[in-house]
């Protein structure tokens, strides 16, 4: 029987983690993430796991790819600044595709910003912050129980396609308390191995139907090397151009070929709807409550939510987009996901943008406006 | 003996190696596996992990476990490894720039942690991979390709640094005496705990000319002639140390091993509330 429990947004995250397999998290405490250190320092040991807070972000996320290369599901969490400081690491897990999790608890602002406040600034930068060309997956919860089933979601493609998955949390979404049901069932997805020594120094050589490497975890009899230059299937570096192209190419697709199993979206009212709202993560609620409001106003408005924010659902919102007048993109920062959907909507519908860059949540009222002016 | 070591622990399919004739990671290399030879460890519970640099090249030629990590970053990754599977014997590879620079403040919380693991430093006394830059390991009034005029900074003492740091182990060799590497690495992997043994090595193409230090041989007569055994050092004024360097075991101390510690925390709290079972 699921059970009911009352819960914040950050600890949720840590308790679905858990309930998954996360059993290492390594950080550095910043806040709105905090509290997130604070439970697994209180919890990970309970189930035989192991917390430890380094000497910095840049560490934090160099842990957490040492944990998950020993075979142990692993996560880190942070905000803004400490977000930058993870970027070159990401990009390490991303290139030698081992799996983990990276909790952003989105703040306000550049720099050390507006630290107590609520943003979604992050958004470019979890999908384009490391450099290089890369693939990533990133998720944003919108409730403090999504953030529970989300992050076991987040843990589940991580290990299927062996590649870091960014959990983009906000603010208003970590630090909030609600009672959430704790799922009876959940499904766990676990990387794929060969066992003992069986892919003969060949780690990255994929086996036919896989779309990941299968190698096995340190110290289980399969010796083979990881880098984060580019590497042939042997996981050696090499100049070859035409490994390097292969590399590349191959990392990128393991997502694209796949976004149909990886996006997911959430759809409310628009079946009739001639307004859509896209938004996601905390701004959510307000924008919820807007179009009640709307509708009680016989405003035929629908809301659109990428769960999935990288790769961008484009497929799900050229189809809305055909069907609707107007879309607004109502996110909490100057501009980001806004660019995506320009890009996916061209003309088929008019598209306006609301914003907020003050550190203050977008109210219901903001939006309401946004939906009634032409 | 050297073939056997080769075809026992090295990846021959991925030899030769990309090092310039002369440099001394070759050597630092072959302490490593001697030692590990030594000791009779099982192989595929060795884990080598290096950073960036010449010399975290090592990791891909030797059949372990290897990783060859981000900049600085090798200790960090090391920590992950070590506390996800204690029972893996992690060895670090370093260049002086990688763990003393970049990487110099993981290098200290490594070593506060006693975190059991054993760390290879190989000080060339500069930036090798990208061309001859000053290191915090290269002494003031040498050059560098940043120092036309002369490196105004003060070097670290990688070794002393690490025991103050709190290191529970610190070794010092050079590679115109490779036993004496291997034994410290030895000693430095039977060391429960955090142990360094910071190897002085060679770079001929980019010190040595910089610096005109003469020939691979001539920097190695150079070494021997200028290192002193620590238990003769004891017994010498300090005037008499400038500029040499001291060798052999330099500090050993017992603290408790932080993933040891760890697991008394979970023993203690894992009987405790089982919120997956309530
Ligand atoms: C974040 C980052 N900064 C800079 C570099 C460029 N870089 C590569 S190796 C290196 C210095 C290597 O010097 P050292 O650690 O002493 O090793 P050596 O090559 O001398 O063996 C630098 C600066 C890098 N790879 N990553
Ligand atoms: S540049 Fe120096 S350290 Fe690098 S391989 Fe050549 S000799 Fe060795």
């Amino acid at each position: 029987m699921s059970r009911l429990v009352l819960m914040q947004g950050n600890e949720a995250c840590v308790e679905g983690a858990i309930a998954c397999g996360m059993r290492f998290f390594a950080g550095y405490p910043i806040t709105p993430s905090t509290e997130i250190a604070e439970y697994c320092a209180l919890r990970l040991p309970m189930v035989k796991g192991h917390f430890i807070q380094m000497e910095d972000e840049i560490a934090s996320m160099a842990a957490v790819i040492g944990a998950s290369v020993a075979g142990v599901k692993s996560m880190t969490a942070t905000s803004g600044p400490g977000f930058s400081l993870k970027q070159e690491n990401i990009g390490y897990a991303s290139a030698a595709e081992i799996p983990c999790v990276i909790v952003n608890a989105q703040r306000s602002g550049p720099s050390t910003g507006l630290p107590t406040s609520p943003s979604q600034g992050d958004v470019m930068q979890s999908r384009w912050g490391t450099h290089g060309d890369h693939p990533i997956i990133v998720l944003s919860p919108s409730s403090v129980s999504e953030t529970y089933t989300l992050i076991i979601r987040a843990f589940n493609l991580s290990e299927k396609y062996r590649t870091p998955v960014i959990f983009l949390m906000d603010e208003m979404v970590g630090h909030l308390r609600e009672g959430i049901e704790i799922p009876e069932h959940i499904e766990i997805v676990n990387r794929k191995v060969i066992k003992g020594g069986q892919s003969q120094h060949m780690p990255y050589r994929i086996p036919d139907g896989e779309c990941a490497p299968v190698f096995a975890p340190f110290g289980e009899g399969d010796r083979y090397n990881i880098t984060g230059l580019i590497h042939d299937e042997s996981g050696f570096p090499t100049n070859s151009h035409i490994e390097a192209n292969r590399m590349i190419t191959r990392l990128m697709r393991k997502i694209e070929d796949n976004v149909d199993d990886i996006v997911a979206t959430e759809e409310r009212y628009t079946e009739d709807a001639d307004i859509a709202v896209l938004c996601y993560g905390g701004t959510t609620r307000s924008v919820l409550e807007a179009i009640d409001e709307a509708r009680s106003k016989g405003i035929r408005v629908g809301m659109f939510r990428p769960i999935t924010l990288w790769p961008f659902p484009e497929k799900e919102l050229f189809k809305l987009s055909g069907k609707i007048k107007k879309l607004i993109v109502a996110e909490h920062n100057y501009g980001q996901i806004v660019l995506e959907a320009e890009r996916v909507v061209k003309n088929n519908c008019s598209l306006k943008f609301t914003g907020k860059v003050d550190g203050t949540l977008i109210s219901p009222a903001e939006i309401l406006r946004a939906i009634e002016e032409d | 003996m050297a073939s056997q070591l080769v075809e026992k622990y090295m990846r021959t399919e991925h030899l030769p190696h990309i090092w310039c004739p002369g440099c001394g990671n070759g050597v630092i290399m072959h302490a490593v596996v001697r030692a590990i030879d030594k000791l009779e460890l099982d192989k595929n519970k060795v884990c080598i992990v290096s950073g960036i640099g010449c010399s975290s090249r090592a990791a891909g030629y030797l059949d372990f476990n290897t990783i060859h990590t981000t900049h600085g970053r090798a200790l960090a990754f090391a920590t992950g490894i070590k506390l996800a599977k204690p029972e893996l014997e992690v060895v670090v590879i370093a260049g002086d720039g990688d763990i003393a620079a970049i990487g110099g403040n993981h290098l200290i919380h490594a070593a506060r942690r006693n975190v059991g693991m054993t760390v290879v430093v190989i000080n060339n006394n500069i930036y090798g991979m990208t061309g001859g830059q000053y290191s915090p390991a290269t002494p003031a009034g040498e050059f560098g390709t940043t120092a036309p005029y002369g490196n105004i900074d003060r070097p670290f003492d990688i070794a002393a640094l690490a025991a103050g740091a709190g290191a529970s182990f610190t070794a010092r060799g050079t590679v115109y005496n490779p036993a004496q590497i291997t034994s410290c690495i030895q000693k430095g992997i039977l060391h429960k705990g955090f142990s360094l043994i910071e190897c002085i090595s060679v770079c001929p193409v980019y010190y040595g000319r910089k610096n005109k230090k003469g020939s691979v041989i001539d920097m190695i007569k150079w070494q021997r002639d200028n290192s002193i055994p620590v238990e003769k050092a004891g017994k010498l004024p300090p005037e008499e140390l400038k500029g040499k360097i001291v060798t052999g075991v330099l500090s050993q101390a017992t603290y408790p091993e932080y993933t040891e510690e760890y697991a008394k925390i979970i023993e203690k709290v894992s009987g405790g509330i089982n919120y997956e079972q309530a």
